[in-house]
């Protein structure tokens, strides 16, 4: 990753929920066109901030620890995907990491991070430095499982790529 | 080196003789479950099909299962619309196991698994729901995925790039006193490891308590495994997984029995003993927010739910009917039954439950997810208290971030719904 700066629009706490990310009365939408008006919901002011258009696509959400706890509802990636919106959280649940490395949403698993409202981050490869308030903090990086995945632009094309593989190898002739 | 339960299955499952935490492996699946966001799996499906000339193909249609749980009979045009796709989809493509929204096979897709024989101890499972984590009670590996994850389990057969998870190792002794469920336990388990203490990670339960235990018990706790972060909840394979899965199930042929090495290593070890586990509630608004029930009880209630893919089978529902016989659901107090399956709903038929649930006041309602996460029927209003046997309290969660959830065991549950204020049913004269 090459080093971005970006503003902290929003801070969260610990736990945040995908019922919180993108809330279970909205599944019944699944159009990635249609789902990012539905992202948090329930906190009004963050909502209104994301549909305001007046947010830049790096725009940063800090969070605390196991951000995307809960249910696996994949809307809650693609809605904050679809902003361009980039998390900074001290850890991820499994299956919201796991969906956000899928479909390319720009996480970072930063232990210590410490950011409000307002402030600047720069964000290089092995660290978040915290303009305003003068503090770096480490990056943790991904699991090294995922890292194929990323490296191919995501799972889809990850995946397109193996079927089409599989296809030469299937198509070349065989020996018997 | 000794594999615990999971190794030993992502090693049979990715052609290896042995793996360990941390290798990253790509195991076949032997079950890939999605319900109604099947309608999200079969668009993201084609999408890996586009800008190529091969044919979008299912690698072996009966190996995947799609079962409508989430909102049935459906709410919405839009659901509708949705469940007709996927009908659509499931009938061309030879879909099998696909349960419609039917009084005789349907069902929530955690019951519905088991029921029909679909899971053996062993197998690889995933599926499009966290709560897939519900499978390890019959000693398989499953966990949650998102849908385009599972769009390349219909595509490849597989799961890529997994990362083998390290192991927490629970061992469970002493015997439940009366109306202490096995949702006490797990409930008490989830406060002392809180909501993250076990991502990507395995909690595998051994000891007398869990043997004791009913595969109904076990799929309680594996289901809410997940609360604690876990990738999976998992009960080594015994001869109670095999009553289970022949006499309930109508398994035939050969059962493997798939345990731990004795020298299998674990990340952590965590003994409970359940003699003197009081009942349990989860607070509002995260489910590691436990107490004892006694230190909450008195708090007035509005609405009781009994059911769900966390405690809607036969015995959680023998429970509820042995406390609320004879009584009424308090004024003022909505009570909303809905049992797993409709499987189960006939047989509490057939038992009289039913009966007796309508009798006291309560309402029973499908087999569906509905009330569980807001979005069908069951919604609570401003400031409105639900006592649950569900499995998440976060905000919002019923619908209404305006209201308060409080998670604890058909017992509490239905103790609770007879006086309209949070019980400990086992202080209660019967």
């Amino acid at each position: 990753m090459k080093c971005v700066m970006a503003a902290v629009i929003y801070k969260l706490g610990d736990d945040i929920s995908t019922d919180i990310i993108y809330p279970g009365r909205y599944m019944a939408t699944v159009l990635p066109a249609e789902t990012p008006q539905f992202a948090f919901a329930d906190i009004k002011e963050l909502n209104s901030k994301l549909n305001s258009k007046y947010v830049p696509s790096g725009s940063i959400i800090v969070a605390g620890k196991n951000f995307g706890c809960g249910s696996s509802r994949e809307q809650a990636v693609s809605t904050l995907k679809a902003y361009e919106i980039v998390v900074i959280a001290r850890n991820f649940a499994r299956i919201f990491l796991q969906n956000s490395v899928n479909l390319g949403l720009q996480i970072i698993i930063c232990p210590e991070i410490e950011a409000n409202e307002g402030d600047d981050l720069e964000i290089t490869t092995a660290k978040v430095i915290n303009k305003t308030n003068g503090k770096s903090f480490r990056i943790e990086p991904m699991p090294k499982s995922r890292q194929a995945i990323i490296d191919a632009g995501g799972l889809i094309a990850y995946t397109r790529k193996r079927v089409l593989e599989k296809q030469t190898h299937n198509s070349r002739p065989t020996a018997n | 080196m000794g594999m615990t339960v999971v190794e030993k299955i992502l090693a049979r499952a990715s052609g290896l003789s042995s793996v360990t935490a941390g290798d990253i492996v790509e195991p076949k699946v032997d079950i890939a479950m999605s319900h109604e966001n099947s309608a999200l799996v079969i668009n993201q499906f084609f999408e890996i099909y586009q800008r190529t000339t091969i044919d979008p193909k299912i690698w072996n249609p009966s190996k995947i299962s799609i079962i409508f749980d989430h909102r049935v009979p459906a709410e919405s045009p839009k659901t509708a619309s949705n469940q007709k796709k996927i009908r659509e989809f499931a009938a061309a493509n030879s879909i099998t196991k696909f349960h419609d929204i039917r009084g005789d096979i349907g069902g929530i897709c955690h019951q519905v698994l088991p029921e029909n024989g679909y899971v053996r101890p062993g197998a690889v499972i995933v599926g499009t729901d966290s709560h897939t984590t519900s499978q390890g009670a019959l000693g398989a590996f499953a966990f949650g995925i998102g849908a385009t994850e599972m769009a390349s389990v219909w595509a490849l057969g597989s799961v890529v790039n997994v990362e083998v998870p390290s192991t927490i190792r629970v061992n469970v002794t002493g015997k439940f006193k009366k109306f202490v469920c096995p949702k006490d336990l797990i409930l008490h388990l989830i406060g002392r490891l809180t909501a993250e203490g076990a991502n990507f990670k395995v909690i595998e339960f051994h000891g007398p308590a869990i043997k004791k235990m009913s595969t109904s018990g076990r799929l309680t706790i594996c289901n809410m495994s997940v609360e604690a972060g876990a990738t999976c909840g998992i009960v080594p394979a015994d001869n109670e997984t095999v009553r289970y899965l022949r006499e309930e199930a109508g398994v035939k042929g050969r059962i493997p029995l798939i345990v731990p090495d004795s020298d299998a290593v674990y990340k952590r070890i965590i003994d409970v003993d359940v003699s003197n586990l009081e009942p349990q509630i989860a607070c509002p608004h995260t489910v590691d927010n436990v107490k004892p029930v006694k230190e909450v009880k008195g708090i007035k209630i509005d609405q009781v739910v009994i059911g769900s893919c966390t405690n809607g089978r036969i015995d959680d529902l023998e429970i509820t009917a042995k406390i609320i016989k004879g009584k009424k659901v308090a004024r003022g107090v909505r009570m909303l039954i809905f049992p797993a399956s409709a499987r189960i709903y006939n047989q509490a038929l057939a038992k009289g439950y039913i009966g007796e649930f309508t009798k006291a006041g309560a309402v029973v309602m499908n087999s569906g997810c509905g009330p569980c996460l807001g979005i069908h029927e069951g919604a609570l209003g401003d400031g409105e208290v639900a006592l649950s046997t569900t499995n998440r309290n976060f905000k919002g969660r019923m619908g209404n971030p305006e209201s308060e959830v409080y998670l604890c065991s058909p017992a509490t549950a239905a103790a609770s719904a007879i006086k309209g204020i949070i019980t400990d049913p086992t202080k209660m004269k019967l």
